[in-house]
């Protein structure tokens, strides 16, 4: 039997208290709580957020495991305070087989350090031509729910009503990258003023806006589940208010970087800013920002997407898209969204959160959306014991070389961000204690 | 004098004027019987070139030799990068044999802007992607210069593939810094969105602008360009964006015609007036290689 006692934490950030926890489950919850022979955690001051949940992670195994592996992600994402991470499809083999969604999960439970649920394929080798098995990876070990062809889009209108329309079956959902093919052939930058300055092809906001308005439409003819992968543009947010106030089942989620970085970055052609969707502007990050406050944007998730040296130490468009974030994510949003101080949302200023509404984004809702019944739940007695602690207080500079992931193409080097993650339990053990993973 | 020369928007007005006086310097040298001057002796220029353009690397290569530099053609093909080495490793080749100077052409925007971050020697951009073609501009601002005696107030017109169009873009940059006014004429597909942050006007029609200018350059409009749907043919780009006879009759009589070459004669331009005394196209040629020694005579005669 393991127990611990986390003593003067504050459960999101209002109740000073004590926390235990037995057999990983948390059994009490109240000032002055105990176990015998309890370990003893001092958390006084420090933050109790449920543990942080990913709906948007690339782990690069089967395939790329010079970029990063399950294990060297899993480790990254319990020191960035997350307890279960979604594992995208695009691997080398593609996870479109019930086979490969296995590995993939079986590779995170050996490592054991978050939950890794793997998303499955919506097309057979993310080709967008024919439907792969679904309900195979349904079934499977893994249990899939969550489908997507991230990294490219299923542009083929027939083939994404079958697919939103086939999962119905299983209570999935199709996680759509929205990218109109035909209009950002060999982009490289959000289409605008610093794409005109720097001679980059553009990529405009339309390519993503026209997509979502689409399939909004397909989901609410065949009554299904659709989410939005990291949306990037105030015309996209337009677009999911107008869906949502309809009843259409979508929900959406950002990126940090797209609620922080801009497309004016590139300026300096260095690639560790090159991502798919592209950095927007300073209007979309407003955008983005009051939408994932109002809820109109459901979720952070990352897009962690490590790539080795060699695949961004080159010329922008030779580039690979994408940047590391499972780290760096709650800083990131504690840096723009959090209203420190705030008693509750009343008291809080448009367009921010509160530690409430900041568990909700990054925890609650992409468990709800996974459909991870383990997760996404406040410590209160009888929850599964997957948590995190929070310092507040704490600013930290981002070093690449001190992160935990195989890659190290961030783009906040040599930032200081607020907020540190002090320790993560998952199912009751540690996998990080005093900001160090245990494994 | 700055480091590197990557963009136009690198020289401001004092120093853009020094590298076109400093051009008009070394131009006599080209009147020369021995047309050589001692000023890079020693020093080591590498022409790193990704893209095939014997006109461009032969000028930097003739403007390097004049200022008695030793010169290395580097070209990717048949080289190691053909094999897969990536830029930086190059760059640190050329780092390794004490290049001073590297005069990169590269089909990547911004390549230039990576190089120099590897390399302690000065890079020149001799055209990246479809971003800039810094020594292009001067070479024209320059002959502009000679031509019509001044740059501040000129009217110029620059048609054709502006989205594309390395040479616009530093023009626009360059002319905007020397006091020039700009016009940008091209169809609406041609121009890039954000071109409205750019110093200049912008208009689709180009009968409106020919008569109230003092410089029309021609852009060259690329093979591929006219099966993409950029516009619906050659036949209707030439009717409505070529530079005709009947056109140029309408071009005030001091008005020069430019192109940076090479043209495409009977599509962008007609032969006739390619071939006219308005027409300032070898002129342009012969100058570059005056451009291009002040540019490495300036970024590299004062260092020891």
């Amino acid at each position: 039997m393991s127990s611990f006692v986390l003593t003067g934490a504050r459960i999101l950030g209002t109740e000073k208290t004590d926390i235990v926890i037995t057999d990983g489950v948390v059994t009490e919850v109240a000032p002055g709580a105990d176990a015998p022979g309890a370990t003893r955690i001092d958390a006084d001051g420090l933050v109790a957020l449920p543990g942080l949940v990913d709906l948007h992670t690339h782990l690069r195994e089967p395939g790329r495991e010079d970029a990063e592996t399950v294990e060297s992600g899993s480790r990254a994402a319990a020191l960035g305070g997350y307890t279960a991470v979604c594992a995208m499809a695009n691997t080398d083999p593609v996870a479109d087989t019930a086979g490969v969604v296995e590995q993939v999960y079986r590779l995170g439970r050996d490592a054991g350090l978050v939950h890794v649920q793997p998303i499955g394929a919506v097309t057979v080798g993310l080709a967008g031509e024919r439907l792969a098995e679904l309900g195979a990876m349904a079934d499977s070990a893994a249990a899939v729910r969550i489908f997507s062809d991230d990294g490219n889009c299923v542009s083929d209108p027939r083939l994404m009503r079958r697919a939103l329309e086939y999962v119905k079956a299983f209570d999935g959902v199709i996680a759509q990258h929205a990218e109109e093919p035909r209009l950002t052939a060999g982009a490289q930058l959000h289409e605008g003023e610093w794409s005109a300055r720097l001679g980059l092809t553009g990529w405009p906001a339309v390519a993503e806006e026209a997509i979502i308005a689409r399939d909004v439409l397909l989901a609410e003819h065949v009554g299904a589940r659709l989410h939005i992968c990291h949306v990037s543009t105030a015309g996209s947010v337009e677009i999911l208010r107008w869906a949502k106030a309809r009843g259409i089942r979508v929900t959406a989620e950002v990126t940090p970087h797209h609620l922080l970085l801009t497309d004016a970055l590139a300026e300096s052609y260095d690639p560790v800013f090159k991502v798919n969707p592209p950095l927007r502007t300073d209007a979309d990050v407003a955008a983005l920002r009051a939408a994932l406050a109002e809820g109109v944007v459901d979720v952070v998730a990352t897009d962690h997407a490590p790539h080795t040296v060699e695949d961004k130490e080159c010329e922008w468009p030779y580039a690979r898209p994408g940047m590391l974030g499972l780290q760096t994510a709650l800083p990131v949003v504690l840096d723009t969204m959090f209203e420190p101080g705030s008693a509750g949302a009343v008291d809080l200023a448009p367009g921010r959160l509160d530690w409430d509404g900041l568990a909700e984004r990054m925890s609650r809702r992409p468990a709800r959306i996974a459909g991870l019944a383990e997760h996404g739940r406040d410590p209160a007695p009888g929850a599964p014991a997957n948590l995190t602690l929070v310092d507040p207080a704490a600013r930290v500079t981002v070093e690449p070389g001190e992160l935990a992931s195989g890659s190290r193409n961030t783009p906040y080097s040599g930032r200081t961000l607020p907020g540190r993650v002090v320790a993560t339990f998952l199912a009751g053990t540690p996998t990080v204690l005093d900001g160090k993973a245990q494994q | 004098m700055i480091t590197h020369l990557l963009s136009a928007a690198d020289l401001d007005r004092a120093t853009a004027t020094l590298v076109l006086d400093t051009a008009t310097e070394m131009a006599t040298v080209a009147g020369r019987e021995v047309k050589k001057l001692p000023t890079l002796r020693g020093r080591t220029v590498v022409n790193l070139f990704y893209e095939d353009s014997t006109r461009t690397r032969t000028s930097f290569e003739v403007a390097a030799k004049r200022l008695s530099a030793d010169v290395i053609n580097f070209s990717a093909k048949g080289s190691s990068v053909s094999k897969g080495e990536s830029l930086k490793d190059t760059a640190l080749t050329l780092q390794a044999m004490g290049a001073d100077a590297v005069v990169i052409r590269h089909s990547a925007s911004g390549a230039p802007h990576r190089l120099a971050r590897w390399v302690d020697g000065s890079v020149v951009n001799a055209g990246d992607g479809t971003h800039e073609h810094p020594t292009q501009a001067l070479l024209d601002a320059y002959t502009m210069r000679s031509r019509l005696g001044t740059l501040e107030g000129l009217r110029v017109a620059i048609v054709g593939d502006v989205l594309h169009s390395r040479v616009a873009r530093s023009n626009v940059l360059l002319l905007a810094t020397l006091g020039a006014k700009v016009t940008l004429v091209s169809p609406p597909t041609l121009l890039p969105v954000g071109v409205g942050c750019w110093p200049c006007a912008v208009g689709y029609d180009l009968d409106a602008v020919l008569a109230d200018v003092d410089v029309v350059m021609m852009l060259r409009v690329q093979r591929e360009r006219m099966n993409d749907s950029y516009f619906p043919s050659a036949r209707e780009y030439a009717r409505r964006y070529g530079l005709d006879v009947a056109r140029a009759g309408r071009l005030p009589e001091h008005a020069i015609v430019m192109h940076p070459g090479p043209m495409n004669r009977g599509m962008e331009i007609a032969p006739e007036v390619a071939d006219s005394a308005r027409a300032t196209i070898v002129e342009q040629v012969a100058n570059g290689v005056s451009v291009r020694m002040a540019v490495l005579y300036l970024l590299l005669g004062g260092k020891s």
